[in-house]
């Protein structure tokens, strides 16, 4: 019999390869089970562009289509709510829209195309809430004296003006995304593709 | 306790010789067990009816489980739209209220015990609070406590998106977009969680599935671990002195009486008197007023339009005042990051309590005016918190006083009560400690 209060090297050296090689094997199974809770190939296939006919929407009127499960506003702004934004360049807190929460081609004041057609994706860039539209002046709607109309997220309370850009010290950190879309004629919108003749 | 087999009483073909417990004991620890957790488990004499909640703890769970099996049976997670346009989950939820013989009554009771639970939990938490239960040597049982009362909310916040209402699904848009606020691996962990790029189908079949097996299994192991901890450092009573210290010639404390039949038979008064106002609460106002099932739920998902008020359950409320209470961002990451820090760090903070306090004595009966103050200021400050967290963003005390600033100094009030517990609770003033418990 071997003295008990000695450690023999070798087969501790084996019990720890042993022990480690098996630990391998366990973090290597659960590849498959962790990976099976990403979107599967059907999820990830359905996101198909949307078009939309927009000749009947009036100006400060919105509609709202769903793209991607999303909720994607189209809203033709009224002179007057374009003339809002350049009043709020300092109350908001990406007035040049710097960060890249709209394709390039929609990167300006307007944050559109067409200055008057906004389109924006509905959810809120905090935690995802779709913000409700307040689009009347002052405190009418429940919003302060100030208000220059735009819209408010009812869950954590960010505001945003009329081209989806949020206001300064509110929980959402960015402007609201503005999805990939072109125009395939006057008044026909295709939101999610932006390539042309694609 | 040493497992006692007798195994020597038996004949050498393992046939019975003496009773059936007898055999039984020879195979299973059923007598040892039912003495060491039971018959001559000793706890202090001096419980008072703080004591009553972890018991009812206990009883809320086994309501839930067997409400649970028997709403499973009838309810189907699919978010599909049913060929009337509302989606399957949702409709099975009302034909379960409905159509399914008492399953109004199974429904409500897997509704109301919800918030049971978060009531019964929460005053058992401030019970530990009060008597310093965490204290040496039961930091353990605290911490599998915090652990069980996160597997609750995990649990609750899952259920809680089964009904396929529109605050079921908003609710968990927003919590699950909490993830997404965690820099560089924030967004892919969020669609990982949810399945897809929105609160969808998956979501609710992952949701149901962790609801049903996952969570449950996990919280029926901590609290096994809560109560072997407990019965193996004994309870801590109202006057925070240990009865171990003073025992007989037979080794049983002297301010000690067995569990069984002393305090199972004083827990029935307790369960009673809670299946009173359960039953109260679940025949005629299983709403709750809407802090219970919120009206919002009433209505079926809708992807594209959130309601004008949403908040969660009320016993979230306090947590998700500490979430909204933060909108300034910090070292170049988001607001909404730093909400989420807020939010998670004031359920982990509660784990540390073991070691903030200082202070020389355990029950607040001998504890100094400082610890009482900041108690009673804490208390209110959660209460507050938990009002806020119920009410929109813009709210605004008597019309006036806006409400954000107010959930911001409350926010801060929270983290530095236990911050500064090391410090308040060292200078504070003390009674003396009596050497026996007091009735």
């Amino acid at each position: 019999m071997s003295n008990e209060s000695k450690v023999d090297g070798g087969r501790r050296r084996l019990v720890v390869a042993t022990a480690a090689v098996g630990g391998v094997g366990a973090l290597a199974a659960l590849v498959p089970f962790l990976s099976s809770m990403l979107p599967s190939e059907r999820a990830k296939a359905a996101g198909a562009p949307v078009e939309v006919e927009i000749g009947n929407l009036e100006p400060g009127q919105m509609m709202t289509v769903e793209w991607r499960g999303k909720p994607v506003w189209i809203i033709r702004r009224t002179p007057e709510m374009l003339e809002s934004l350049s009043k709020l360049a300092d109350a908001v807190a990406d007035p040049k829209s710097e960060k890249k929460m709209q394709p390039d081609y929609c990167t300006n004041e307007a944050r559109s195309i067409k200055p008057e057609v906004l389109v924006a994706v509905g959810i809120c860039t905090h935690l995802g809430c779709s913000p409700s539209s307040k689009f009347k002046k002052g405190a009418e709607e429940g919003m302060d004296a100030a208000w220059l109309g735009g819209f408010l997220c009812p869950c954590h309370g960010s505001t945003f003006d009329f081209a989806g850009r949020v206001f300064k010290s509110k929980p959402a950190p960015d402007n609201l995304e503005v999805p990939p879309h072109m125009y395939l004629s006057e008044t026909r919108i295709l939101i999610g593709e932006d390539k042309k003749g694609a | 306790m040493a497992a006692n087999t007798n195994f020597e009483k038996y004949k050498s073909d393992g046939s019975l010789q003496g009773n059936l417990l007898e055999w039984f004991d020879a195979r299973f620890p059923a007598t040892s067990m039912w003495r060491g957790h039971l018959s001559e488990y000793y706890a202090p004499k001096n419980f008072n009816f703080w004591y009553f909640f972890g018991s009812l703890a206990m009883l809320v769970l086994v309501i839930q489980i067997v409400t649970g099996i028997f709403l499973v049976m009838h309810y189907k997670p699919d978010a599909s739209l049913n060929e009337n346009g509302i989606p399957v989950a949702f409709a099975s939820v009302e034909y379960i209220m409905r159509d399914v013989p008492w399953g109004w009554l199974i429904r409500y009771m897997h509704s109301t015990g919800a918030s049971a639970f978060f009531v019964v939990v929460y005053l058992h938490m401030f019970r530990g609070m009060l008597y310093g239960s965490y204290r040496q040597p039961r930091e353990l049982i605290w911490i599998f406590g915090t652990l069980i009362f996160l597997c609750l909310m995990a649990e609750a916040f899952m259920g809680y998106l089964l009904p396929w209402g529109q605050m079921s699904f908003w609710g968990a848009q927003v919590i699950v977009n909490l993830f997404s606020a965690i820099p560089l691996i924030g967004e892919p962990l969020s669609i990982w969680i949810r399945g897809d790029f929105v609160v969808g189908d998956a979501t609710l079949n992952r949701f149901f599935s962790f609801h049903v097996i996952a969570v449950p299994l996990v919280l029926l192991g901590l609290v096994a671990a809560h109560i072997l901890a407990l019965h193996e450092v004994g309870s801590n009573n109202p006057d925070g002195v240990e009865i171990k210290k003073r025992k007989d010639v037979h080794g049983v404390p002297l301010d000690g009486i067995p569990f069984h039949p002393y305090y199972s038979v004083k827990d029935i008064v307790g369960v009673i008197v809670f299946l009173m106002v359960f039953s109260i609460i679940v025949f005629f106002a299983p709403e709750g007023g809407g802090y219970f099932l919120e009206y919002n739920n009433f209505i079926p998902a809708d992807p594209l339009k959130t309601p004008p008020h949403i908040a969660p359950v009320w016993y979230f409320t306090p947590y998700y005042s500490l979430l909204r209470a933060m909108v300034w961002p910090l070292f170049g990451i988001d607001a909404k990051f730093w909400g989420v820090v807020l939010m998670g760090g004031g359920v982990v903070i509660l784990a540390f309590l073991p070691w903030l306090d200082r202070s020389p004595v355990k029950s607040i009966r001998y504890r100094g005016p400082i610890f009482k103050t900041l108690l009673t200021l804490f208390v209110i400050a959660f209460l507050l918190l938990g009002f806020l967290g119920t009410q929109p963003p813009s709210y605004a005390f008597f019309g006036v006083i806006p409400s954000a600033p107010v959930a911001q100094v409350l926010t801060a009030y929270y983290f530095l009560f236990f911050l500064t517990m090391p410090w308040w609770s060292k200078i504070d003033k003390y009674k003396p400690e009596p050497d026996r418990v007091t009735m």
